[in-house]
């Protein structure tokens, strides 16, 4: 516990240190802001501008959550779908490597062309990312069940649903939760890419536009906003995740030897 | 309530059909030059309510039999009749357990033993109304019958191995199964708890007579647990002796140091040796 504690305060010393070191060497080399502003002077114009900022905060994150709402439905149901059957698994794999291995960047314009500049494509591509680590981990989840406890269930005269919704679903729930951290970073991801190509909302758009205005200090600040954000998200997903599975990790913690 | 439930068991017993039969079964794995035959021309009555135990080497088809009977596979040529039908045709409640407990690790001993009766009709229809109130009862009875008493809150993960196979064994016959598959399920056991398992093994099967078929390599266990042992060979596996255990019930670990019970165990262990084929470095 002390050792936790003591780690955890070593981390927060590291990020505090990594701003005051940038703000000491801007000063010491006096580096003008027009290149790199200061932390000082980031939080300084995201106070000073925060209702200008604001509304394009908000829609990102709408944004975001909803390709990651979506991403969520397609990719269980494309996970259970595969996962459900070894041959189904085998079978959809490569298809779903090479989709994998498409950059998601490539694919904005197409949405753009069939949807127009807007919501529409951020919210697509925000989903496209996300639902790859979806689907993957819900599929593997699925398909690592003990061929044994299939066979006392087949034993029983259960159905294929039944064995899904006792034994595999539940078993792929933490499979599940531990993609959404990562598919969460990544649905944010797709949402700023669309919206700096293709969009007149979001930190995105305002980030393009800060940059086009040589307005460095807000295009910072729309960066640290984007950070922070980024993590709220990943924390949640990480609280979530824990409270729900619990049963993967308490094993060592508390087991009778 | 669990006689409505045995009539299938009940019109078995009125005639002298036994309740599981294999005709001529042979089952092979596999395809073409890869194919390993894991039972052959293999024939087997077992009578309701009895009580036998598979014993051989590895490989002799025993963990075959016990999938056969209860219907995961089908045989590749032969009949598997249970209760006069050929398997599957008429509804018959099975139990497995295995050598690895299995339980779930994300419910509590208690959902865990419940589950059989989430799934197997006619106990299904009624799992939502009796979940909290008889079925529970059901689950409490049971797993204190087997030393689990207070325990049914618990996770799996906090639990001994010899616990969880008790546990195992509940819900291999809290839905009252006719008939009841134990693959090796005292195998990974130490000794001294193997053999309260197996007095608790005895309790169970006494007291609901299911017909009970127990693959294991442990030759005292069989002779200690089955009426019946028969003895199969490996490659091609098949049965190559059937006798009965003669001891009276309930038997008690003491009497598995008598001499009749060691002869017993001791004639096993020549048949399997003989059984066996020679030895690669022999060859």
């Amino acid at each position: 516990m002390n050792a936790k504690v003591r780690r955890r305060a070593a981390s927060i010393g590291l990020i505090i240190g990594f701003f005051l070191l940038w703000e000491f060497l801007c000063l010491a080399f006096g580096v003008r802001d027009l290149v790199l502003p200061r932390p000082s002077q980031i939080i300084i114009t995201l106070f000073q501008r925060l209702p200008a900022i604001w509304p394009h905060a908000v829609q990102t994150i709408y944004t975001t959550l909803m390709g990651f709402g979506l991403g969520i439905v397609l990719g269980v149901m494309i996970g259970t779908l595969i996962g459900s059957s070894r041959l189904a698994y085998d079978v959809a794999y490569p298809l779903l490597v090479g989709f994998a291995s498409t950059p998601k960047v490539a694919v904005v314009p197409i949405f753009v062309l069939w949807f127009g500049a807007g919501t529409v494509p951020a919210v697509l591509t925000a989903m496209l990312l996300c639902i790859f680590p979806i689907v993957v981990n819900v599929a593997t989840g699925l398909a690592t069940t003990e061929p044994e406890l299939e066979d006392v269930m087949r034993a029983l005269k259960a159905s294929r649903l039944d064995i899904l919704i006792n034994v595999g679903l539940p078993r792929a729930m933490p499979y599940f939760f531990a993609s959404l951290k990562v598919a969460i970073t990544q649905a944010f991801v797709g949402t700023v890419i669309a919206e700096t190509v293709a969009s007149n909302r979001g930190i995105g758009n305002l980030m393009m536009i800060a940059s086009s205005n040589f307005d460095v200090p807000l295009v910072f600040a729309g960066l640290l906003i984007l950070a922070a954000l980024g993590v709220s998200l990943y924390l949640i997903f990480s609280f979530i995740e824990a409270k729900t599975t619990g049963w993967t990790r308490r094993q060592d913690e508390f087991a009778v030897h | 309530m669990s006689l409505a439930y045995d009539t299938a068991q009940a019109a078995v017993i009125g005639t002298n059909e036994p309740f599981v039969e294999l005709q001529g079964v042979t089952h092979t794995y596999g395809r073409d030059e890869r194919q390993v035959m894991a039972l052959t021309e293999t024939d087997l009555a077992i009578n309701s309510g009895d009580f036998i135990a598979l014993v051989g080497p590895s490989g002799c088809g025993k963990s075959t039999i016990l999938k056969l009977v209860s219907g995961l596979i089908s045989a590749s040529s032969g009949y598997v009749l249970v209760a006069g039908r050929e398997v599957g045709a008429v509804p018959v409640r099975v139990g497995m357990a295995f050598q690895n407990p299995t339980m779930l690790p994300w419910l509590t001993l208690r959902d865990n033993v419940m589950l059989p009766l989430k799934i197997v009709q006619p106990f299904r229809a009624e799992y939502r109304s009796k979940r909290k109130t008889e079925f529970r009862d059901r689950v409490e009875a049971l797993l204190s019958q087997v030393g689990l008493g207070g325990f049914s809150d618990k996770f799996p993960w906090q639990l001994s191995g010899g616990m969880l196979q008790r546990a195992s064994l509940c819900r291999a016959l809290i839905h009252e199964p006719q008939l009841l598959m134990l693959d090796e399920p005292f195998g990974a056991l130490d000794q001294f708890t193997r053999e309260e398992l197996w007095a608790v093994m005895q309790d169970l099967w006494m007291s609901r007579k299911p017909t009970v078929v127990l693959v294991t390599h442990d030759l005292k266990e069989a002779a200690y647990l089955a009426n019946r042992i028969c003895v199969m060979q490996a490659r091609p596996g098949r049965i190559i002796e059937d006798s009965t255990v003669p001891f009276p019930r309930p038997r008690t670990v003491e009497m598995t140091y008598s001499p009749d019970f060691v002869s017993l165990t001791h004639n096993l262990r020549e048949q399997i040796v003989h059984a066996s084929p020679p030895k690669k470095q022999a060859a």
